[in-house]
């Protein structure tokens, strides 16, 4: 499967997630997200650069107190709690935001 | 994110057997495993050539194999008494999700090649064959089962639905035609040693962070030892505790007992997961290569005891698998279980007074308790019959002052699916899903009208997944279930806890009492 944005083709899995980390670009996180009928603001993509930064050292996206926590100390400490996670990705933080962000759905029992 | 179109059932007033939607959930069929997540495996990437054959053949092979699954073929009398107990036939009304019916998928075709009646006289007996459209059936309906085996707690001959589930999976994995979601796991935890694909140095990180959160909200500095050699314990617990919620919460408590009663204890890279989808899949051989990776770091890290984490099928598995897949276990210290679960340690210590409660910690909410069914009905705690229904309850009872169980009759043996487990845990099932929770949603509905309950407990890391996510769906929160643990974690006092106030962590709390210095 794939995804076509401004002439560009991305290779997708069945679920939409990215075949391949590398190809992800603004371009691409931004379709998905107008898809979804959300655009994404500022802090969406302070989310979305956590997860990228936090995969590129670990290969694995972080757990969810990883991110709270990390997203408590970029905006606020009032922000930094799976509640307004889920305000920002209501599919869910792990796996909503992971599929805009070009990393694979995370897998098991979550 | 896609959203399914389908309809969230109603709560009824009363449970009672829905009328038939014929072929309502042919549709229903998760995505099918790619060649590399069928290879690591051992199994075909696609369906094979000559695929007939390559079944009949396995099927053959499992039967001779597994007695019991030849007696469970035989043995059905027609007689009705599974029709209407199970959640998905309840949730979905499709004919086909009668357990019986289930099993006939698989049946006819034994009985056609397997059986003089089926092999002369076909019609009369309700045999046909193996053609595509039966094995479509089969990877359709054979992922409607979670084999929870309410079924055969209800059956006058025993038969259980879930086995033969597991061979039909087995037959399809043989041919090629495997499940994405069960078996890129599997092929997760062979290279990388957790459901999650979670590596050694994430893991790390992980309980690093939740040394830090611990201490800053207790004073205390629990610790969550990763590949300590020496230690007493290995802790095996579902990797889902590292990553998701309640999940965590749960973990953080298994820590604060452990710490507490002065048990040296350690998580391993090796072994960083609890659950065996290998018997969702019903593969022996993945099963044991699961289990060995337990054996593998006992022996490494030189531990004397073994102790598992909140899973359903993982206790299955420890409970009654675990010898004969990667024993014997004489290194190990025998004056303990083995393997132990995590309730059955904090249950010994609360009846030594080793552990002590401030319960109005948790006065902010009224449990009820889910009793998962690999638990229930597949496994024991402690050394009397029903101590895996009795040791939860009390452990939470101990932990809290507000308690009240569901409608008998969809508690303990005869406790429902949550709707996800057996391998049916997937985004690509939801429907499915949201169907099959729907008796556990009603009896829930009830403890809440009638008793004021707001939280649903559970050891389960599928139930609790499964529940965050469909909660919603019939209008209760996603935070309303919680783990076992993260109960104890919440009224534990730790030796020299300061009494300050945690961090806002599920929600508002209740005004915060002084805690007397304990032990």
């Amino acid at each position: 499967m794939a995804l076509e944005v401004n002439g560009k083709s991305y290779e997708t899995d069945e679920e939409g997630y990215l075949a391949d980390l590398n190809s992800w670009d603004a371009d691409v996180a931004n379709a998905m997200a107008e898809a979804d009928g959300a655009p994404l603001e500022d802090n969406h993509w302070e989310v979305i650069n956590f997860l990228r930064e936090y995969y590129e050292e670990y290969q694995i996206a972080p757990a969810v107190r990883v991110l709270t926590k990390q997203i408590g100390k970029r905006l606020g400490k009032e922000k930094g709690n799976s509640k307004y996670l889920y305000e920002l990705f209501p599919y869910g933080p792990a796996k909503q935001a992971c599929k805009y962000a070009g990393l694979p759905k995370p897998t098991g029992c979550v | 994110m896609a959203g399914s179109k389908f309809e969230t059932p109603e709560l009824r007033e009363y449970p009672i057997i829905p009328k038939l939607q014929k072929d309502v959930m042919s549709h229903s069929k998760p995505f099918v495993a790619k060649e590399q997540h069928q290879e690591p495996l051992g199994f075909p990437g696609e369906l094979v050539d000559n695929w007939h054959d390559k079944a009949i053949e396995k099927m053959g092979d499992l039967q001779s194999k597994y007695r019991s699954l030849q007696v469970y073929l035989d043995s059905c009398v027609k007689c009705g008494a599974c029709t209407d107990k199970c959640h998905y036939y309840i949730g979905t009304k499709d004919p086909k999700n009668m357990p019986v019916a289930r099993q006939d998928l698989y049946r006819k075709v034994y009985r056609r090649y397997f059986t003089f009646a089926g092999k002369y006289f076909p019609k009369i007996v309700g045999a046909t064959d193996l053609t595509e459209k039966v094995l479509d059936d089969w990877y359709s309906y054979f992922h409607q089962c979670s084999q929870c085996r309410r079924c055969s707690v209800y059956c006058p001959y025993g038969i259980d639905t879930a086995e033969i589930s597991m061979a039909a999976r087995e037959v399809m994995d043989t041919i090629g035609v495997g499940q994405k979601y069960c078996n890129e796991i599997i092929s997760k935890v062979h290279k990388i040693g957790n459901n999650l694909g979670l590596p050694g140095p994430a893991l790390e990180n992980t309980l690093e962070g939740l040394e830090e959160d611990v201490e800053e909200e207790t004073g205390v500095s629990v610790k969550f030892p990763l590949d300590v050699k020496g230690a007493d314990v290995l802790l095996i617990t579902p990797s889902a505790d590292f990553f998701a919620e309640p999940h965590v919460d749960g973990l953080i408590g298994y820590a604060k007992v452990f710490h507490e009663a002065g048990i040296s204890w350690t998580i391993s890279s090796h072994a960083s997961e609890a659950a065996n989808f290998g018997m969702f899949i019903g593969s022996y051989e993945n099963m044991r290569k699961l289990a060995m990776r337990i054996r593998e770091a006992a022996i490494e890290l030189g531990v004397k005891r073994i102790v598992f984490g909140e899973c359903g099928h993982a206790w299955r598995v420890a409970y009654s698998f675990l010898n004969t897949l990667a024993g014997p276990w004489d290194f190990l210290d025998q004056n303990y279980p083995i393997p132990q679960h995590i309730c059955e340690v904090t249950y010994g210590l609360i009846q030594d007074n080793t552990l002590k409660f401030d319960k109005s910690k948790n006065d902010d909410m009224v449990l009820t308790y889910h009793d998962s069914c690999n638990v229930a009905r597949a496994s024991r705690m402690g050394d009397k019959a029903g101590g895996q229904f009795l040791i939860p309850r009390e452990v939470i009872k101990a932990a809290c002052n507000n308690f009240h169980d569901m409608s008998s009759d969809t508690i303990k043996e005869g406790t429902f699916c949550c709707g996800g487990g057996g391998g049916l845990l997937t985004d690509d099932l939801m429907e499915l899903r949201v169907k099959g929770a729907l008796p556990r949603m009603e009896a829930l509905q009830k403890v809440v009208e009638n008793h004021g309950v707001t939280h649903m407990a559970a050891i389960c890391a599928i139930c609790k997944s499964q529940f965050a996510k469909v909660f919603p769906y019939y209008d209760f929160s996603m935070d309303q279930i919680v783990s076992v643990h993260q109960l104890v974690s919440n009224a534990l006092i730790l030796t020299g806890q300061n009494d300050g106030e945690s961090e806002e962590n599920d929600g508002g709390k209740h005004p915060q009492q002084d805690i007397d210095e304990a032990a």
